[in-house]
């Protein structure tokens, strides 16, 4: 996966299946990522996650070049991939929303 | 600036000459506030709540009093509580700094002990103006790293920027610390390759594994909310990045709070209690960290920060590392570093780490963090409990 990736993201490790955010993107925003153009779905913030491929639920997910979790649901390339997708293979995480439900 | 320590009659050199007044139960809080009010520039308030007795929360009270950034101390009790305040103030006498105790129940109130406190503070103060000066390197430092308000940005700026910063002290002989083994859930195997010797290896794969036990017995992980908002999924992505502070060096040993490293070298600092978790959350908040690497004899602490904490801390300065430039923008009157240019692409990590490595050095020298400038002196002490270190931990 050592395709051209958008200046907008980060990719830490060669092998890994997601890219960092480096600035606010509005939803709508094209963007190249592992060498294919996608559509971003919805707005993400600075640090979120990209996807760099399609992932399947139960895969790994790699970033720093290490797992850092398993897929929940199936993502596809460009997805945004956060708590919605993803989890932790050792303890739950936490998160409230702005309404102050838990996420 | 030249670096001019304080010299204890322990050996130790501080950076800084602090008069700390010690409430040993939350009942005598207000009046240590209170004495400390009037000379907030010198004086510096820290405590342990608990009424009931703890071998954790003594030792640490002990190593913190003996603080070589601490020139003299007193503590206020109020009388009945379970500290032993006897103890306490041998060992602080036995280190040669200036001591007092203020029982609150044989003064005649909050007014009488407040007058008779702030005396002794003014006293020592102005006996601290004469306290010898020696040159000083950065090989007789102690530093700390902790991380807090961490986001996606941390791990690719202010967290790795600090890492060469800590392989610029490690190199130049200083002791480095940085800690949370309940974040470095997953790094177990990329950290245990460092140690210096495969029994410290041993080791440090267990703390970790320790962490794990503890904080899945609690249901949670060292995660908040914040965490998630700033783009962090999971522990294990929040460790790999909290990893990073750690640099490249070599692993020297493994300590726990107030543990004072025997030389210079790159430890870690275990602070998961011991045994079946007993007193909740390991460290509630992050100035709890900060004071373990304090007791271990932390000269100052590099916070990195994503989402944006100001605090600072009583005794030993913080430097305030922003990774996230948005943030940055937001607050930068309490940042001291701007990581955040790494994320632009203004700057690398190179830059940002001997940009703090320098600043390190001036803070030794004197120069005030900005938390400090802005009178931030925040302390907290709770519950743990640890067995001693095994044999393995510290370098021979």
């Amino acid at each position: 996966m050592s395709l051209a990736t958008d200046d907008r993201l980060i990719v830490l490790a060669p092998i890994d299946t997601v890219a960092v955010v480096r600035c606010a993107i509005d939803a709508g925003t094209s963007l190249k990522i592992s060498g294919q153009s996608v559509t971003l779905a919805q707005a993400v913030t600075l640090g979120h996650k990209l996807a760099r491929c399609a992932m399947k639920t139960g895969d790994k997910v790699l970033k720093y070049g290490v797992s850092i979790g398993s897929v929940t649901a199936p993502i596809a390339i460009g997805e945004h991939v956060h708590l919605h997708n993803i989890q932790s293979d050792y303890t739950p995480t936490y998160a409230l929303t702005e309404a102050g439900a838990v996420a | 600036m030249s670096m001019q320590g304080y010299l204890r009659s322990d050996g130790r050199k501080g950076i800084r000459n602090a008069v700390v007044v010690a409430y040993l139960v939350e009942c005598a809080h207000h009046v240590a506030r209170e004495i400390t009010y009037p000379h907030r520039d010198h004086a510096q308030v820290i405590g342990f709540p608990g009424c009931f007795p703890n071998e954790y929360a003594q030792k640490m009270m002990e190593r913190l009093c003996t603080h070589p950034n601490v020139g003299a101390v007193l503590l206020v009790s109020l009388g009945c509580e379970s500290f032993n305040r006897m103890q306490l103030e041998q060992v602080v006498r036995d280190s040669g700094r200036k001591v007092d105790t203020l029982v609150i129940q044989r003064t005649g109130g909050t007014r009488s002990a407040i007058a008779k406190g702030q005396g002794f503070v003014a006293q020592a103060i102005a006996d601290l103006a004469d306290t010898p000066r020696v040159a000083m390197d950065l090989s007789d430092l102690v530093i700390g790293t902790v991380c807090g308000g961490s986001d996606g940005t941390s791990g690719i700026s202010g967290n790795p920027a600090t890492g060469r910063a800590f392989d610029q002290l490690v190199a130049a002989g200083a002791a480095c610390i940085f800690e949370e083994t309940g974040e470095l859930i997953g790094c177990e195997d990329i950290m245990s390759a460092r140690a210096a010797t495969p029994a410290l290896a041993t080791e440090l794969r267990g703390s970790v594994e320790k962490a794990a036990k503890y904080y899945a017995a609690l249901g949670y992980g060292s995660f908040a909310s914040g965490n998630a908002n700033g783009g962090l999924s999971t522990i294990e992505e929040k460790s790999m990045g909290a990893y990073a502070k750690s640099g490249s060096s070599p692993i020297s040993g493994l300590i726990k709070p107030g543990d004072i490293p025997p030389r210079g070298g790159l430890y870690l600092m275990d602070v998961v209690p011991d045994g079946p978790v007993t007193f909740g959350f390991p460290n509630i908040s992050d100035n709890a960290e900060i004071v373990e690497m304090m007791a271990s004899g932390a000269h100052m602490t590099i916070f990195v920060t994503g989402r944006g904490s100001v605090v600072g801390s009583a005794i030993s300065p913080v430097i305030k590392v922003a990774a996230n430039p948005e943030m940055y923008e937001r607050l930068h009157e309490d940042m001291d570093i701007n990581a955040g240019r790494i994320i632009t692409g203004d700057a690398s990590l190179n830059d940002i780490g001997t940009e703090i490595f320098d600043l390190v050095a001036q803070v030794a020298a004197g120069r005030k963090t900005k938390s400090e400038d802005l009178g931030h002196a925040e302390f907290i002490l709770t519950y743990k409990s640890f067995e001693p270190i095994g044999p393995a931990c510290l370098p021979v």
